[in-house]
């Protein structure tokens, strides 16, 4: 180790940056949630998460090649053999038991627990950059995660259900002709949709990413609250509840697929994800911002 | 407020104190580090170094007092405060996915980027320039130590904070790590160095506070605490050609105490006065003096006393 070269190049830096010292040039949050997306990038864990994005629509149209028909008991069962079209909206029915929670928990359950107990947190809380600038950093990175997830499980069942079934008009849930680019229209504004639930799955996996300092603990936890919200749904004599539930919201979107379009379950969906999502966000920003860093 | 910066010391804490349930690990503890010291800040495993370090730095919220680096209360002025300040608490840790010079770009980058062109020198400088390109978790102790140093200097720092930073390093490292802080500390970088190596601290510090179950223990200039440990002991050592007439002669004289027989001789407290005495008196039976001796204490003996006696009320 020499030190001689360093020395140099710090004086001169010393003697430039001397004034600038007492008040050093601050991050914006834009580059430090590049950076986030740059280390989400480089964990195996988000590709496993995307993997799984692309992989189940591919087995799902294995499947119904396979089968011969579509799933009649669900939404839009009945035309995947129909057209293309009607593959992304089958495979958002399926995924939000499970899937979805879990390929979201994955990163959100992950983002802030990770740094924790691999204790690179004291080192990033130690540098130029505000704990709420991490923060929301790390935020953005998991909602951009999510959003490139959902678009690549949609893409793709929509890709495939059209190299398969062709691109032909999409039936509404009211039984009326979509023709295709409405139809592709409405199925990006289903997505949307998709996404509040999508996000607010998110919003609580990070809360507890950082409560339990635990990736583990976090994903599961994510996966566990998310199923008995299903359960809570199916179960008779709640039936007065189940509207307020987060897992009713994934089917919000189906309002837009129906002729004429049904906003009511949107709007709703948009103050009860807001519900579940807000508390969680504000409860995970201020834990992280007094929390003590004693990983590592 | 830019003359509360450059006025203001370093390091300035006032009782601090952090509580787990029923443990105290900090103890309502006083630190100020003046401008271009070289501190040591020693205590044994578990005496509350680390925490305090972490207080310092605005990592973990005391529950009592306050710490100011260069009059900026991190847990008040957030990054703000840590302008100037660099450092490490326990073991540096980077992204083990990432390469080492990936690690320094992401650590410029929270810096504003400024530091981004010192990347090079930086890694240069702590020896890593040919495995920058490696991921981190490839790198041994060593390294990663070394690359936790080369993350503190991007910064530019005016005090550097340096927990353990020659932990790990083989001893070519820690030669080459301690010509470093030297070298920091003569270019007028503040250095707060928690180390449990008496030897290193010895070498390096000009100041030292001994912490012992939360509290400080001692804290002053290094030259005084052992100027001040050797002043007590009095203690000599003695080899001669015969130690068992040796032993005989200083049993009889009353001035000497604490008189023990070892394998290098034998140790006994007086003052100089009878030890010449004493010396004359060997002469006189024939017994040649080989060695005598003061046995002063060294930093390692005193750290013990201080921090392995019975506990302070």
């Amino acid at each position: 180790m020499s030190t001689p070269e360093f020395a140099a190049t710090a004086a001169a830096a010393r003697t430039t940056t001397e004034a600038a010292v007492a008040s050093r040039r601050r991050p914006s949050t834009a580059t430090i949630y590049r950076w986030e997306l740059l280390k989400l990038r480089a964990q195996k864990r988000t590709f496993l998460g995307l993997g799984a994005a692309v992989l189940v629509p591919a087995i799902f149209i294995v499947a119904l090649a396979a089968n011969g028909s579509g799933p009649e008991e669900v939404p839009f069962g009945r035309y995947v053999t129909e057209t293309g079209l009607a593959t992304p909206p089958v495979l958002l029915l399926f995924s939000s038991i499970w899937l979805f929670p879990l390929i979201v928990a994955l990163v959100a359950g992950d983002i802030v627990a990770n740094e924790d107990g691999n204790g690179t947190l004291k080192t990033i809380l130690t540098r130029s950059a505000d704990r709420h600038q991490i923060f929301l950093a790390k935020l953005l990175a998991s909602f951009s995660y999510a959003i490139a997830a959902l678009i690549l499980f949609a893409g793709t069942g929509l890709l495939l259900g059209c190299l398969r079934y062709g691109l032909d008009p999409l039936t509404s849930l009211s039984g009326t002709p979509i023709e295709v680019g409405r139809g592709l229209l409405l199925l990006g504004a289903a997505l949307l949709a998709y996404l509040l639930p999508v996000l607010t799955v998110a919003s609580i996996a990070l809360l507890l990413s950082t409560v339990t300092r635990n990736s583990a603990a976090a994903v599961v936890g994510t996966l566990m609250f998310s199923l008995i919200l299903q359960i809570v749904g199916i179960i008779s004599g709640l039936e007065s509840i189940r509207p307020y539930l987060l897992s009713t919201q994934f089917d919000a979107w189906q309002g837009l697929l129906r002729d004429p379009i049904d906003w009511a379950p949107i709007a709703r969906s948009l103050w009860v994800c807001a519900l579940y999502a807000v508390p969680s966000l504000t409860a995970a920003l201020l834990v992280f911002m007094r929390r003590d860093v004693t990983g590592g | 407020m830019a003359a509360v910066a450059t006025a203001a010391p370093p390091i300035e804490a006032r009782g601090l104190v952090k509580r787990y349930g029923e443990l105290t690990a900090v103890d309502h503890v006083d630190l100020t580090v003046e401008a271009g010291s070289v501190y040591g800040y020693l205590g044994p495993n578990g005496a509350g170094k680390t925490t305090s370090l972490r207080m310092l730095l605005g990592l973990i919220r005391p529950d009592e007092g306050s710490a100011r680096l260069f009059g900026h209360d991190p847990l008040e002025e957030g990054a703000a405060a840590l302008d100037g300040v660099a450092g490490f608490v326990e073991a540096p840790r980077f992204y083990p996915y990432l390469s080492g010079r990936r690690n320094l770009e992401l650590m410029a980058a929270l810096d504003g980027g400024d530091a981004a062109d010192r990347i090079d020198a930086a890694l240069e400088t702590v020896g890593l320039a040919g495995r920058d390109g490696d991921k981190v978790k490839g790198y041994s102790h060593g390294m990663k130590q070394r690359l936790g140093i080369g993350a503190a200097l991007l910064r530019d720092p005016r005090l550097l904070l340096l927990d353990e930073p020659t932990t790990g390093l083989d001893p070519a490292g820690m030669r080459d790590m301690r010509e470093l802080v030297r070298r920091l500390a003569a270019d007028g970088i503040t250095v707060l160095l928690s180390s449990h190596l008496m030897g290193e601290v010895e070498e390096l510090c000009d100041r030292v506070a001994i912490v012992r179950s939360g509290r400080v223990i001692y804290e002053g200039e290094l030259d005084a605490l052992l100027h001040r440990a050797s002043g007590q002991a009095q203690g000599w050592r003695l080899r001669t050609t015969d130690d068992q007439a040796a032993w005989d002669v200083c049993s009889y004289r009353p001035g000497l105490s604490d008189l023990t027989a070892g394998r290098d001789g034998l140790t006994f407290a007086a003052d100089e006065r009878e030890v010449a005495q004493l010396s004359l008196a060997l002469a006189r039976r024939d017994i040649a003096i080989v060695a005598l001796v003061p046995a002063v204490a060294s930093l390692e003996q005193l750290f013990f006393e201080l921090t392995e006696g019975e506990e302070p009320a």
